[in-house]
């Protein structure tokens, strides 16, 4: 039904347009001082009969449910209803409504059949009134706007102002729920400090979250100092970056400077390619073959480790990133004028001395956006860190240990058998805010060198 | 405008016979299939400012490129013929092209200063071929650059400020100051006034006057007033070809080529 009313509404705008550019038209053929283009007077009627209609349904969508539950919970006999608490009154209400769909499990009393009939006929109702009221309002909405076109009337200064205002409706809503999820973030964290002091959380090193869910289980205590997962974070992502940010530029730097056309045609869908493989895949190719490969390595030379390791995670991660880094490094280095790098050729610049001194310089804003971009992933990236490098948190340094990371801690606490007010539940809201501001504070110090370093031309 | 009778009333003396600084032969340029310049044959003097003249597309700028090799950096150009400097061929297997662009300067059309300061766009020249042993030896050569690039009294307070933020005529000082940092015994310049006003271009105009008594100058321009005023030798060019050359004062009151004559009376061009 709702989709048919979508339908109908944007049949409607349809109509509308032609109505207003027909007008348009001919206000053009009477009169050469008309002031906008058909095309706006027919966008102008458009707008005004499609947006309205559908606020109204979506509105309409959202608000009908609890009315017609509020009605037809009224509709009850007393003798149901009267001293019932919240709880049992929405069970009812969910037997009516399973009753309505067809899905009855054991005979219902009269009275809930009862019901459930209304309840439909209710909806029903309220479906027709619904596309009613939408025909309604665009029918009034299209003869208003007709009505007010005329040769002057500024039909694109109302179109212009009607795309501001979704431009800016769009950005708000972009914000919005930004500053909803760092609201969500933390309000919970909040709970969780109210549990777990937070120095102890911030200063602990000792990460073990294993704790009694019920009172009858036997558990550790659980402790939750974030040092050692926030060390397993940066040393997985800053092997990840040691391995992605060298090779990833240098291969926009070979693309760019030194390759040919045909190598170019090669190589750049390849690296598209492995920016498309899903992390999954990263994640056993790591467990699969490359852990077994650097453990036999590792053997081969008297080094004993472990079968996860750091390593193994942070450098198939790297692989992971190199694309992200290339790509945008690519774009930065192409996007700097040909004039610079002729100008240092023909000072007589070396290519290597060109990269170096004009090149880089120039494009290091769009290198730092593809180095931070690559470093979020790293730093969020999951799938291959539980896969290769494990749960444990261990306080190391130490590449060939097995170490785990902020995102696979948030995961193993939120899966599986939870409360929703347990220290452990909430722990992964606080991680999730410690995460963010880790995140924050390495972009603001990144936009700062880039400030310092940039070179800028225009 | 002294410029004017001065470039005017000097190239007697040089006259005499010396051997060229560059020397084309045979010279083609292909641009793919395309070809855009066949068989040029054109002496550079030394110590004259030599400017090639021609409607638009007929290869001047090509020509010039094809001096320091700047053509090298576009993949499907190629060149035929010789192109010698001090008797050697510039496009011989053995010669280092960095060496031949730090002995074959250029200044091209739009100024383009690197995004660094002023100090170090003069400097990175220098600083490239390790020219100076000392802060305080590159010092001297920037500032003797920018002197004689007539611009060092507009910036001596704000050496350390980005190039990019100087006005367009400043710009191309700073760019010519770049290209003469690095004791080139050529310099080549493309239209370099082709942005600026009349007063900055007269700037530029006295500017190439004075280097010509260091430098060997090749300057391409669509003015044939600044060809006059500047050059003691003119080349004119026409749909990739070499139509006539001569002394500048010859050609412009007494063209041999019908063509010539046209474009230099406006008829073509
Ligand atoms: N990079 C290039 N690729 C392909 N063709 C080119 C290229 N550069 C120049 N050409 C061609 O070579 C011919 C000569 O160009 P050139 O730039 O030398 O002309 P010009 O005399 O400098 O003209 P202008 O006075 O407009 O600067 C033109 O036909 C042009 O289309
Ligand atoms: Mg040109």
């Amino acid at each position: 039904m709702f989709g048919y009313l979508i339908l109908t509404i944007l049949v409607f705008t349809l109509v509308a347009y032609f109505v207003g550019q027909t007008a348009g038209r001919s206000f053009a053929l009477a009169d050469r001082q008309t002031h906008s283009l058909p095309g706006y007077h027919g966008a102008f009627v458009a707008v005004w009969v499609g947006i309205p209609a559908l606020v109204l349904a979506l509105l309409w969508v959202a608000l009908q449910q609890p009315v017609i539950d509020r009605l037809v919970i009224g509709s009850l006999p007393g003798a149901l209803t009267s001293g019932a608490t919240p709880a049992q009154l929405s069970l009812i209400l969910s037997e009516i409504k399973n009753v309505a769909a067809g899905q009855i499990f054991a005979e219902p009393s009269p009275d809930v059949k009862a019901a459930a009939d209304l309840y439909v006929r209710w909806q029903d109702i309220a479906r027709w009134a619904m596309f009613a009221a939408a025909v309604a309002l665009m029918l009034l909405a299209l003869v208003i706007a007709r009505s007010k076109l005329a040769p002057r009337f500024r039909a694109r200064t109302g179109v212009e102002r009607f795309i501001t205002g979704m431009i800016i409706f769009c950005s708000v809503v972009a914000i919005l729920t930004t500053v909803g999820i760092i609201a969500s973030l933390v309000y919970e964290s909040l709970e969780f400090f109210r549990r777990v002091p937070l120095h102890e959380f911030v200063f602990g090193t000792r990460w073990e979250p294993q704790m009694a869910i019920r009172e009858d289980q036997v558990a550790g205590a659980g402790a939750f100092g974030v040092i050692p997962v926030f060390t397993g974070t940066l040393l997985i992502a800053s092997i990840a970056m040691l391995v992605a940010v060298p090779i990833g530029l240098f291969t926009a730097i070979y693309l760019v400077e030194y390759a040919n056309e045909n190598v170019r045609r090669v190589v750049k869908p390849v690296l598209e390619v492995l920016a498309g493989i899903p992390s999954v895949v990263y994640g056993f190719f790591a467990v699969l073959t490359v852990a077994p490969a650097v453990r036999a390595a590792g053997g081969a030379i008297g080094i004993v480790m472990s079968p996860n390791s750091a390593l193994v995670a942070g450098g198939v991660m790297g692989i992971m990133i190199i694309p992200f880094i290339s790509s945008l490094s690519d774009d930065a280095l192409k996007a700097v004028p040909r004039t610079m790098r002729d100008g240092s050729l023909a000072m007589g610049a070396t290519r290597a001395e060109t990269m170096i001194k004009v090149l880089l310089p120039a494009a290091i804003p769009g290198i730092m956006g593809g180095v931070l971009l690559g470093l979020s992933r790293a730093i969020g990236e999951t799938m291959i860190v539980v896969m290769a490098a494990g749960l444990i948190a261990t306080l190391t340094f130490n590449p060939l240990d097995s170490v785990t990371t902020v995102t696979v801690q948030i995961v193993t606490m939120l899966v599986g058998d939870t409360a929703f007010d347990s220290p452990k539940t909430l722990a992964a809201f606080a991680l999730g805010l410690m995460l963010f501001l880790v995140t924050l504070t390495l972009n603001v110090i990144a936009l700062r060198i880039v400030q310092k370093f940039r070179e800028q031309y225009d | 405008m002294n410029v004017m009778q001065q470039a005017t009333t000097s190239p007697i003396e040089i006259r005499t016979p010396k051997m060229p600084a560059m020397e084309g032969r045979a010279v083609s340029v292909f641009y793919g299939q395309k070809q855009a310049l066949y068989d040029v044959s054109l002496a550079i003097e030394r110590n004259q400012v030599t400017s090639l003249i021609g409607p638009s597309g007929c290869g001047k700028s090509t020509f010039l490129r094809c001096l320091n090799r700047m053509n090298d950096t576009i993949d499907i150009c190629r060149v035929t013929g010789e192109i010698r400097l001090d008797d050697e061929d510039i496009y011989n297997r053995d010669i280092d092209v960095v060496e031949l662009r730090a002995r074959v300067g250029m200044v091209f059309q739009k100024p383009n200063p690197f995004p660094k300061s002023i100090y170090e766009n003069v400097a990175y020249g220098p600083r490239i071929h390790g020219l100076t042993r000392s802060k305080i030896e590159l010092d001297e050569i920037v500032t003797s650059s920018l002197r004689r690039a007539g611009l060092f009294d507009e910036v001596k307070d704000r050496l350390n400020e980005p190039g990019t933020g100087l006005s367009g005529g400043q710009q191309q000082r700073l760019c010519i100051a770049r290209a003469i940092a690095t004791r080139p015994e050529v310099l080549l310049m493309d239209e370099p006034c082709s942005a600026l006003d009349p007063i900055a271009t007269a700037v530029i105009e006295e500017l190439i006057d004075e280097l010509r008594e260091n430098f060997t100058i090749v300057i391409v321009t669509h003015s044939m007033q600044q060809a006059a005023r500047v050059s003691q030798k003119t080349a004119f060019f026409h749909l990739g070809k070499l139509i006539e050359e001569g002394h500048t004062s010859d050609l412009f009151t007494n063209p041999k080529n019908k063509q010539t004559q046209d474009y230099i009376t406006g008829r073509i061009g």
